[in-house]
């Protein structure tokens, strides 16, 4: 019964969409405000009904309702429960139905949060979101069914892949479609501009707090899959530049430059054209990431064409508001008035570099992505495009990108000046080189581009914190007036400094692994194996049973200079009825290096295949991408941010500006 | 706030005990040769499992990979240079089998897209860039603009 209600609302969502997409245009059109003003209720009784959908559908995960084919194909009665909520969007299905939850979230948040923002906007705005809200719930409805019914109902379900039942796995999807679709509402707002025809600071002012949220999910979602790849993969690698995670990459390239343009429209009035544009190629890449992750196409053109209709739905939308919103920009952009003149080298012309960069390496992503399958479609050839293609082309442009973004945050609005800048950084330039040339000298012979990295790295974050460093330093000055200065500046300054050190952070990580060790080898049981700086010795190794698997657990003591630093026990498992092997990987982490070891196969002799890794500052790849992320929160709580509006700060505040001089305690 | 640290602490709990499928190279698989092995695990990198996504066969634990790993590790011992183990592979998998594709007519535009898009971004800005420095100062204030002007400066009347 829960089923069917949950089934009915979904449709009832339906119905009420199409409400939301027609009303508010009309109203607009006609400057019949209180039609207009129907958008708001209308996308908080979508959000109900698609979360009541959901709820209805988490149910009969919960409780096992072998009914629904959905549950049938991945559930388990002795399954966790985590694992049975986590099963509702480990499925097709179900995950395109928490895609549509999470566009009714931010839908009802912009209706309810909203209140600050012109009516028009904000009616245009939410119809917009709607017609992305009916497009996918029709596609739910008529190809991917999650209330399907089967009967009879079989007493006991397929269980889920066990490469899911994984607790990075089970967060991964919600965290990436806050992302994904999270940057949908500021599509809606792009749209919403273009139908107005006006488009202000204000407008880019209501639109940062949302693609900052995005951002940041967006960021911790894939950081988070690519934690996954690593330690389930196993061999230290955790990025392919598989297409899956370039379809995640892009819309963050994308969004990551229109955090920065929309900085400069809200600042100084520029830049509001290509704005907008970011903003609708942002969301178009979530659209066309979900089209390569659901229809199928990635696996093989082939196996698209053999089951076409979900695929070429998705196809049809995708279609539909990548062109609609491109036919809309180009007839309507025009009309837009170009805003604030600027010198070439000052803030927005920084930025105007950074837009371009990033936006290219957006490009180079896209085209590596989509290569393999325009030849294929067009003369039947394949082709792999992977990881030495986009380090070849994508690495040259991160560089500039790297090496300009300190010098870019310490210079002026409007007319800057480059040497200045440069000057501000010095310090963090300085100390960056001689750590590369230490590094270098004391690992003689050890890779090349790892000590250039760490400096480069130093160098970002060091660079990131100096333009805080001369708005909140001043010689001779009581460290009560710092400290009014720090609190002084605004959150978004801080928030800009945190995630620049973020990806400094990161690229450490990034440049440390070339100093990895990797040993491959058979070891006996108490034979000791240098790795790294550490020792390592099997000690024990034995068969165990556990409930529907046998396994080989290992012991392994690592020690440094003969006193014990930890152990691990790495374990390999069999698992007879689904005929398959598990590696239960021993990682313990050491410092910001993790020491990794897992176990293959066990010889007649006792002895056992082993593959054990040193990875040095592995750790901060992942701490940079959650610190990039607590950069976008801290820069969201800014106060001129507060979710949509725009509140005129309290007079007499110190917000950055120099403070009078004060005489020394 | 929370739930972000709550993600973090989960990442940090789960990391201990994640399962894993790595096998990849194995240790029957290594020549005894170092500087062969080093040639070989080289040249694994830059090939493609075939039934995986963009893995190379250095990485992959498909059963596919080790077989490519040891057949890679056969054509060496036999004297092959890299390049002809490579060449061999190709015969035999097609270009699907190299990460880096090669440059040919097929792939000249894949090659040429990171110049090509450069090109079309920074050329119409630095276009624009010209445009702006050619075109003429805008015109001098009128006398009449220059009196309401002064008279908002002096405060007379307020601006807006």
């Amino acid at each position: 019964m829960i089923v069917e209600t949950g089934h009915y609302a979904l449709a009832l969502a339906l119905a009420v969409t199409l409400l939301q997409s027609v009303l508010p245009i009309w109203g607009t059109r006609r400057s019949d405000l209180g039609l207009a003003s129907m958008a708001v209720p209308a996308a908080i009784t979508q959000f109900v009904l698609v979360a009541y959908a959901f709820a209805a559908l988490t149910y009969a995960h919960v409780v096992s309702d072998f009914s629904l084919v959905t549950v049938v194909e991945n559930s388990l009665t002795t399954k966790p429960l985590v694992y049975k909520i986590a099963g509702v969007w480990g499925n097709h299905e179900g995950s395109m139905l928490l895609w549509v939850l999470i566009l009714a979230i931010f839908g009802a948040a912009v209706a309810s949060f909203g209140r600050g923002m012109a009516d028009e906007l904000r009616a245009n705005t939410l119809a917009v979101q709607g017609w992305i809200a009916f497009a996918f719930l029709l596609f739910i409805l008529l190809t991917s069914d999650p209330f399907a019914r089967r009967f009879p109902a079989p007493f006991e379900g397929h269980d889920l892949n066990p490469l899911l039942q994984d607790p990075g796995l089970a967060i991964h999807p919600p965290l990436l479609y806050l992302g994904y679709v999270g940057f949908s509402i500021v599509f809606s707002f792009a749209a919403a501009a273009l139908i107005s025809g006006r488009v202000d600071a204000a407008w880019a002012r209501y639109i940062r707090p949302w693609a900052l949220i995005s951002w940041s999910f967006l960021t911790l979602g894939i950081a988070m899959g690519s934690y996954w790849a690593y330690y389930t993969l196993g061999w230290g690698g955790f990025w392919f530049w598989d297409p899956v995670e370039n379809a995640s990459l892009m819309p963050w390239l994308a969004g990551t430059a229109l955090l920065h343009s929309s900085a400069v429209m809200e600042k100084r009035d520029a830049l509001k054209i290509w704005t907008i544009f970011l903003a609708i190629l942002t969301f178009s890449l979530s659209l066309l990431g979900t089209f390569l992750v659901r229809s199928g196409v990635l696996t093989s053109v082939h196996s698209f064409a053999s089951d076409p209709s979900r695929g070429l739905f998705i196809l049809a939308i995708l279609i539909l508001f990548i062109g609609g919103s491109l036919v809309l920009y180009v007839w309507r952009a025009p009309a837009l008035r170009p805003g604030g003149l600027f010198a070439p080298v000052s803030r927005e012309g920084a930025l105007v570099v950074n837009n371009l960069l990033l936006t290219i390496c957006c490009a180079i992503v896209l085209t590596g992505t989509l290569y393999p399958l325009a030849l294929e479609t067009l003369t039947g050839d394949k082709i792999s495009v992977g990881a030495p293609f986009f380090n070849l082309t994508f690495g040259p442009l991160v560089i500039p990108i790297l090496l300009l973004m300190p010098i870019g945050q310490s210079i002026a609005w409007k007319r800057g000046d480059f040497l200045g800048a440069a000057q501000r950084v010095m310090v963090a330039a300085v100390a960056g080189m001689a750590l590369s040339l230490v590094l270098a000298a004391a690992l003689r012979g050890g890779p090349v581009l790892a000590p250039i990295g760490v400096g480069l790295a130093v160098y970002l974050i060091l660079g990131s914190s100096s333009e805080l460093v001369s708005r909140i330093w001043g010689r001779g000055q009581a460290w009560r007036a710092t400290l009014a200065r720090a609190t002084g500046l605004p959150r978004s300054a801080w928030g800009t400094a945190i995630a620049h050190a973020g990806l400094g952070v990161t690229l450490l990580g990034l440049a440390a692994t070339g100093w990895g060790v990797e040993r491959i080898a058979v070891v006996k049981p108490g034979q000791t194996v240098d790795l790294g700086p550490y020792q390592v010795t099997i000690v024990k190794l034995e068969e165990r049973q556990g409930p529907n698997y046998s396994e080989i657990g290992g012991r392994a003591i690592i020690s440094q200079d003969g006193s014990t630093v930890t152990t691990i026990e790495p374990a390999k498992r069999t698992f007879p009825v689904r005929q398959t092997t598990i590696t239960e990987a021993g990682i313990v982490t050491l410092g910001f290096g993790q020491i990794y070891i897992s176990l293959g196969d066990r010889h007649p002799d006792g002895s056992i295949d082993a593959r054990m890794f040193w990875k040095p500052l592995v750790t901060t790849i992942w701490i940079g991408a959650i610190v990039m992320a607590i950069g976008g929160i801290v820069s969201l709580s800014d106060r001129r941010l507060r979710i949509g509006f725009a509140r005129r700060a309290p007079h007499g505040r110190l917000s950055g500006n120099p403070v009078a001089p004060q005489p020394a305690e | 706030m929370t739930a972000l640290r709550r993600f973090f602490i989960l990442l940090v709990v789960f990391a201990g005990f994640a399962p894993n499928l790595a096998s990849a190279v194995q240790p029957d698989e290594i020549l005894g040769d170092s500087k062969l092995e080093a040639r070989a695990r080289r040249i694994s990198v830059g090939l493609r499992c075939l039934v995986c996504q963009n893995e190379s066969i250095d990485d992959s634990n498909a059963e596919l990979a080790r077989d490519l790993r040891l057949l890679v590790r056969e054509r060496l011992k036999a004297g092959d240079s890299d390049t002809q183990v490579r060449d061999f592979l190709v015969r035999r998998y097609g270009n699907f089998i190299l990460l880096k594709p090669p440059f040919d007519w097929e792939t000249a535009l894949l090659w040429g897209s990171p110049a090509l898009l450069f090109a079309a971004g920074a050329i119409p800005l630095l276009l624009g860039l010209r445009r702006r420095r050619q075109s003429p100062p805008p015109d001098p204030l009128s006398p009449a603009e220059c009196d309401r002007l002064a008279s908002v400066l002096n405060g007379d009347i307020p601006s807006e």
